[in-house]
């Protein structure tokens, strides 16, 4: 989230789509209705389904799954025409007025420029910014400070990829053919209204209605009101799910809604700490703090500086603060949290210690692999894996070559008995070789720690019980793996044992490391002395350091997660503060928890002031320049150099090397284009009206196994179908509560009673639900929340699964429920972005079971 | 533990006596149900479902003396809790039965290869073989190269999976052994 | 041991004046549920069940939303689903937390023959107290909203106590706590009426509900349970709520002219017996009784 969930009672207006609030986020949706009761805001709910949250909606329109990016195109378009738009912030806080170079290339015929149909990739080359002057290579902070510059690259090595003009040639008028606001406009003058509902499946009328609803925030240049967007999982889920987003955000820079109390782009994000889990590198493409790993092309420390320090790029007389000319801070830090006396200035901070990587390793590619017989061993912590991912037969079959597997888990899981999963009989079991170790670990009673909410809140918690049995802490059982292999490693030696025996291990009990340890090691801490040049205070060695300022790239600072540092400082840890007061009536409670980046409350606040740093709406007053005392001010903390003067025009947007919103991503910031165009699902029942001949993604990635399998209309597979969560049940894992169980017993397939009367099926009876992969049997939910759909004329269904079904449970123990998985239905096709898999609208065929 | 049954009513005979024939000046009073939390010791916790992470008071009965194993009783929304405000949602209001299940996991098995059944084995044993397993895959799939010579150090035979639940101090620890092993599949359920 | 007590305003079958009765308005409670911002989440139903310690009960899927067809003995409170399409085909999902409406004029404590059995509480809470009772399920009959069940293994009848424990101890009624949205608020019935009307008035002027009304029918005397609804006219879409509620006429009868020749024979027992603990004074002035809905 920008903002976060109490700020939404701040809003005006509201659309919630691709996400489903009241169901999946019960609590947090409070916030809204609480806008709707206090400030009479309007509520939007565009889904696939009359949802819960559609029920308490002032609009609800239906929509077929995947048709999002023409639906928010649409809406784009219908801003622009009716100029209902921020003129002020669009020129100013955007790249609305950059011009972008020649031989860019709108997608008229579903492509870019610079595509490349062999390896289905873009060369990006175009899809940059017009420089003025000579075009200079980039210049981040580690060549200028001193360090030597990095020496030409081995000739085998690839040139170093195309860079952003330190000096954009830009035209405020926002006439220029080629600046950013007239592309934008080019792009989706062909997402009509009309379009929209050929596409959508939305009448037309309602498409105006909503958005003129949406967009009256900006109705005749008023700038006080704000309108909010809200999303989930609907929109990640798809083959160009980044763009989805991107389409949204691009909608809420143009109404000037970034950055404001009551605004922003809301990811509500799905399970309580997958935020924390992407902020501290969980995931293959990152270390932690958004750090780009190292590919082999980094021949040094330098070199890998060099590629991901981005320097700035930004119209001549605007300033831009591209606070991420500080990697090389981050990232020595952070080695020296890892590697500790280990990693030194002569060793290149222990940079060969890192993994180098140049392909993909996500979540979809491991199973891919294993199936390949690559994987040979997976540690599994909490991690359902056969039960969440995209075609869970070919999970299974992977894990069958697989020859060691560990599952950490509290209940029993389909992961750990994939070995004993329904058609496996005794005799097949025998050839199954995959060793599985299942550990008992602690729930989430028993340990401390913090997770990160979906509004970037770091809370802690404590333990109220120990855990049962001979369950152990995970953390210890981590560890003592982790220490079993360094002392094989000890004893034995074996391949680079270097990064593991040097690995920082600095806890009390080695074999039960605390989790506040871990903590003040993820804040960071003063090496050396250190002293802050501006405020002349100095930390001493070994203290903790009170925020990312006080990174240094020389080896004197250690910090595992810049972006948590301030977290846990000198004042303790400001995790645990439990302050109610809120000061400002915003919702800020300023003293609750911590907010990272240093407890800022609402992203790119700056944004929320008009050019001379005056508050756009002076009743939600966030932050505001104070000339005489010559800085920014505010209820939340500034999200801002906090000195930079209004009229020295520093963007707000102060992570990109610009400065401002990007409506235009230039280079390799987006896989597929730099705006969003719509592509069809993977598997869709209808061509795409924009280019039939470029129907989907060009750059989706897909697999080829013959667990693979894709279905067309053609054979059969003509129904929509999407997957989803209920209130009552929580992933895999409330199948385990007999409460919950008790509120929904048994899964069922969601059916528009038109359809279920075409196939002769009433509510209650089972079906049975095809596609390409695997089939699912669950009772035939008849329904008129779901409707028929005319797309293009052709009458199109949708049916809905929730997900929560599976293989152990109370109810499959008991015989109750069919022993199944939504996910045997759903494909192996992955957004080229994020690499989320499309679980939103893939083909099946639907008949009585 | 179940509650009792309720109590009230329960005042004294005489006292019953005296109402009858009419002594009491004061208004009749009923006992309510005895209240389960009235003497549990309260923790603050992070509800661990969805990314709202709403504030909840575990109660537990035992207080935290050193000879008393805590047991919880009950679970409630932290109604300090700015986001939550004491409200939970049915699976939050359902904690007690994810803290007290008789479905938890209580020690660690292994099933062998080609076996159709769990064993059980110790803590020292399991982590032994997999200490094992790991070195064994490691080492014989270390890529220190890649084709064009350049060094790499990875291993593209091992993957992690990190859970939603899992804490971010834990989750540090996932990123600090699997990085320094070479480990590049480093997944959670952030990505799906 | 109890922690708090509660101020009694009447008990079913009992001989004589009910001490106190009508005299401590001013403890008056009330649940407002305003059904246009329930999201049918179950919040209520868990937290109802987890409080009490009900075990799991086996339900089947039988076509919705809905966890079970209606309330049971261990299930004191039920979100009931109803697809509605309006006769200009406007399609609708309503939701509504059904439950002991804790009458004014409870037709269940009416009914209820065996002494002390069913309780008012000055407060409004209308409680059961499976102690006292004998199972003839009278209060069933007596109810016009059809909540009280029955448990056949115990013989004895259940209802929503409104959380009498924890409102005696200065607590919310748990279903009240854990509603997410706030759509279940809990106060003095004078408060949550104004705040009943605040939310009327802005539903006729900010949305599309114009016949938008509260629910706190005058046959029963009010309720200490008022619904704000978004149609106050057809109360049935609702899941069967009932346009006009009101005390069965054979209940009436049963505890109006008969009501003399019951006491007596109850009373006699109590005096007897003197195992039945209740306390009262004599008689206080008693105030008229004050009408609830106007």
């Amino acid at each position: 989230m920008t903002n976060g969930w109490i700020d939404i009672k701040n809003t005006d207006m509201m659309l919630i789509m691709g996400g489903n609030p009241a169901e999946n986020h019960p609590c947090g949706f409070k916030w809204p209705v609480e806008a709707k009761r206090e400030r009479n805001a309007k509520m939007i709910v565009v889904d696939p389904r009359f949802t819960r949250t559609a029920a308490v909606a002032d609009k609800f329109l239906q929509i077929r799954a995947g048709a999002d990016i023409a639906f928010l195109g649409g809406m784009i378009n219908y801003a622009l025409e009716n100029q209902r738009i921020a003129k002020e912030y669009l020129v100013n806080y955007t790249n609305a007025s950059f011009v972008i170079k020649e031989g860019f290339k709108l997608p008229d015929d579903g492509l870019y420029s610079g595509y490349d149909h062999d390896k289905q990739t873009y060369d990006k080359s175009t899809w940059n910014y017009e420089g003025a002057g000579a075009h200079q290579a980039p210049s981040g902070k580690a060549s200028q400070s001193g360090e030597a510059p990095a020496p030409p690259l081995a000739p085998r090595q690839a040139p170093p990829p195309p860079s952003l003009p330190p000096n954009v040639i830009y035209d405020t008028s926002l006439a220029h053919p080629r600046c950013v606001y007239q592309l934008l406009k080019q792009q989706y003058s062909r997402y009509t209204p009309e379009m929209v509902e050929r596409i959508t499946g939305i009448p037309k009328d309602q498409f105006r209605e909503a958005a003129d609803m949406f967009t009256s925030v900006r109705k005749d240049g008023d700038m006080k009101k704000v309108a909010t967007i809200i999303y989930a999982v609907g929109w990640t889920q798809h083959s160009f799910g980044a763009q989805i987003i991107r389409a949204a955000a691009m909608l809420q820079l143009l109404l000037g809604n970034i950055g404001r109390a009551g605004g922003g782009v809301n990811a509500l994000r799905g399970h309580s700490n997958i935020q924390g889990a992407t902020d501290v590198a969980g995931i293959f493409d990152s270390l932690p703090g958004y750090l780009k790993v190292p590919n082999p092309t980094d021949k040094d420390f330098a070199a890998w500086m060099t590629r991901i320090t981005p320097g700035s790029s930004k119209p001549k007389d605007w300033d831009s603060f591209n606070y991420y000319s500080n990697t090389p801070k981050f990232a020595v830090s952070f080695l020296k949290s890892m590697y500790g006396d280990a990693a030194t200035k002569q060793n290149d901070w222990a940079f060969d210690y890192l993994p180098k990587v140049d392909r993909e390793y996500s979540w979809v590619h491991i199973w891919d692999d294993m199936y390949q017989g690559k994987v040979k061993g997976v540690l599994s912590f909490g991690m359902n894996s056969v039960a969440i991912g995209p075609n869970s037969q070919k999970t299974i079959n992977a894990l069958k070559k697989a020859d060691w597997l560990v599952v950490c888990e509290i209940y029993p899981d389909e992961t750990s008995e994939f070995w004993k999963s329904p058609g496996i009989s005794t005799d097949d079991m025998k050839n199954i070789p995959t060793e599985v170790y299942r550990l008992p670990g602690a729930g989430f009673a028993e340990k401390d720690g913090t997770f990160v909410n979906s509004a970037r809140w770091l809370q802690w918690k404590w333990a109220a019980v120990p855990p049962p049995g001979d369950c152990q802490l995970d953390q210890a059982i981590l560890a003592r793996i982790f220490l079993k292999v360094r002392e094989l490693y000890q004893k034995e030696g074996g391949k680079f044992p270097d990064p593991i025996l040097n690995l920082t291990w600095n806890h009390l009990d080695p074999n039960n490391p605390s989790l506040s340890e871990l903590a003040k090691e993820l804040n960071g801490r003063a090496i050396s002395d250190v002293t802050d040049a501006p405020t002349q205070t100095t930390m001493k060695a070994g203290q903790q350091l009170p925020g990312f300022s006080w990174l240094r790239d020389d080896g004197s600072t250690s910090c595992g997660n810049w972006i948590w540092c301030g977290s846990w400082t000198e004042a303790g840890a400001l995790t645990q503060r439990r302050g109610t007061d809120d000061p400002s009536g915003l919702g800020i409670y300023p003293n609750w928890a911590w907010s990272w980046p240093m407890n800022r409350r609402v992203l790119y606040n700056r944004a929320s002031c008009d050019l001379n740093g005056k508050p756009w709406d002076p009743d939600r007053r966030q932050v505001w320049w104070n000339e005489a005392q010559k800085k920014w001010l505010g209820v939340d903390v500034p999200d801002f150099k906090p000195d930079s003067a209004p009229k020295d025009h520093m963007g707000p947007f102060i992570m990109n090397p610009e400065g401002v919103g990007r409506l235009f991503v230039p280079l390799a910031g987006m896989a597929d284009g730099p705006f969003p165009e719509h592509y069809e699902p993977f598997e869709s029942p209808v061509a795409n009206l924009f280019h039939p001949q470029q129907n989907t993604n060009p750059v989706v990635k897909k697999y080829t196994s013959d667990m693979d399998k894709y279905g067309t209309p053609d054979q059969g597979f003509t129904v929509i179908c999407t997957t989803y969560r209920l209130t009552e049940h929580y992933h895999y894992w409330t199948k385990n509560n007999p409460m919950n169980v008790q509120l929904v017993p048994q899964m069922f397939v969601e059916i528009p009673v038109e359809l279920a009367a075409d196939l002769g099926i009433k509510g209650g009876e089972k079906v049975k639900v095809s596609s390409a992969r695997g089939t699912y049997i669950a009772k035939a939910m008849v329904t008129r929340r779901i409707k028929p759909m005319t797309i293009d004329g052709k009458k199109v269904y949708q049916i809905g699964i929730p997900i929560h079904q599976g293989y152990r449970g109370i109810q499959e123990d008991a015989g109750r429920e069919s022993k199944t998985l939504a996910n045997l239905l759903s494909p192996t096709v992955t957004d080229p972005n994020a690499y989320t898999p499309e679980f939103k609208g893939f083909l099946v065929k639907l008949e009585k079971a | 533990m179940n509650p009792t049954r309720r109590s009230f009513l329960k005042i004294g005979t005489g006292a019953a006596m005296a109402s009858v024939l009419g002594f009491d000046l004061k208004a009749a009073y009923a006992e309510s149900k005895e209240l389960k939390i009235a003497r549990t010791t309260e923790t603050r916790s992070t509800c661990p479902y969805c990314s709202v992470s709403c504030g909840v008071i575990i109660h537990t009965i035992g207080d935290k003396a050193k000879n008393v194993t805590p047991q919880v009783v009950h679970v409630e929304g932290d109604p300090d809790h700015p986001i939550n405000r004491g409200t939970l949602c049915p699976k939050g209001s359902s904690l007690m039965q994810d803290i007290v299940n008789d479905r938890r996991l209580l020690k660690p098995q292994v099933r062998r290869p080609g076996s159709d059944h769990w064993e059980d084995i110790g803590w020292d044993q399991a982590y032994a073989e997999i200490g094992r397993h790991i070195k064994k895959t490691r080492d014989e799939s270390f890529i220190t190269t890649d084709s064009q010579g350049i060094t790499v150090n990875r291993v593209e035979s091992i993957a992690w999976n990190g859970g939603c639940t899992d804490t971010n101090e834990f989750n540090y620890l996932a990123v600090k052994t699997m990085r320094s092993l070479g480990v590049c599949f480093i997944e959670n359920q952030a990505r799906v | 041991m109890s922690n708090g007590t509660l101020e009694i305003k009447a008990i079913s079958g009992h001989a004589g004046p009910v001490a106190g009765r009508d005299t401590s308005r001013d403890y008056d409670v009330c649940k407002l549920i305003d059904v246009t911002t329930c999201i049918g989440c179950k919040a209520c139903e868990v937290a109802c069940l987890e409080w009490n310690g009900y075990p799991f009960r086996e339900t089947v899927f039988d076509n919705t939303y809905q966890t079970m067809p209606d309330l049971a003995w261990n299930y004191y409170n039920l979100i009931r689903f109803n697809e509605h399409v309006a006769e200009d085909g406007t399609f609708s999902w309503l939701m509504r937390k059904d439950g002991c409406m804790h009458c004014a004029d409870p037709g269940c404590l009416l009914a209820c023959p065996a002494d002390g059995a069913i309780v008012q509480y000055a407060n409004g809470i209308v409680d059961f107290n499976q102690d006292n009772c004998i199972g003839c399920q009278y209060c069933v009959t007596g109810c016009p909203f059809n909540i009280p069940k029955f448990n056949h293994e115990t013989k004895k009848v259940h209802k929503c106590t409104l959380c009498s424990d924890r409102v005696g101890a200065g607590l919310e009624p748990a279903c009240i706590k854990a509603c997410p949205t706030g759509c279940l608020h809990f106060g003095s019935k004078d408060d949550m009426k104004d705040l009943a009307d605040k939310r009327v008035k802005q539903l006729h002027e900010h949305t599309s509900h114009k016949s938008a009304g509260v629910y706190d029918p005058p046959g029963v005397g009010g309720t200490h349970v008022i619904y704000v609804l978004h149609d106050i006219d057809h109360p049935q879409y609702y899941g069967g709520l009932p346009k006009d509620p009101r005390v069965p006429l054979l209940v009436r009868i049963w505890k109006g002219p008969l009501k003399w020749l019951g006491n007596f024979a109850i009373a006699a027992g109590v005096i007897a017996a003197a195992t039945h603990f209740v306390r009262y004074g004599p008689k206080k002035v008693e105030e008229p009784k004050k009408e609830e809905v106007v």
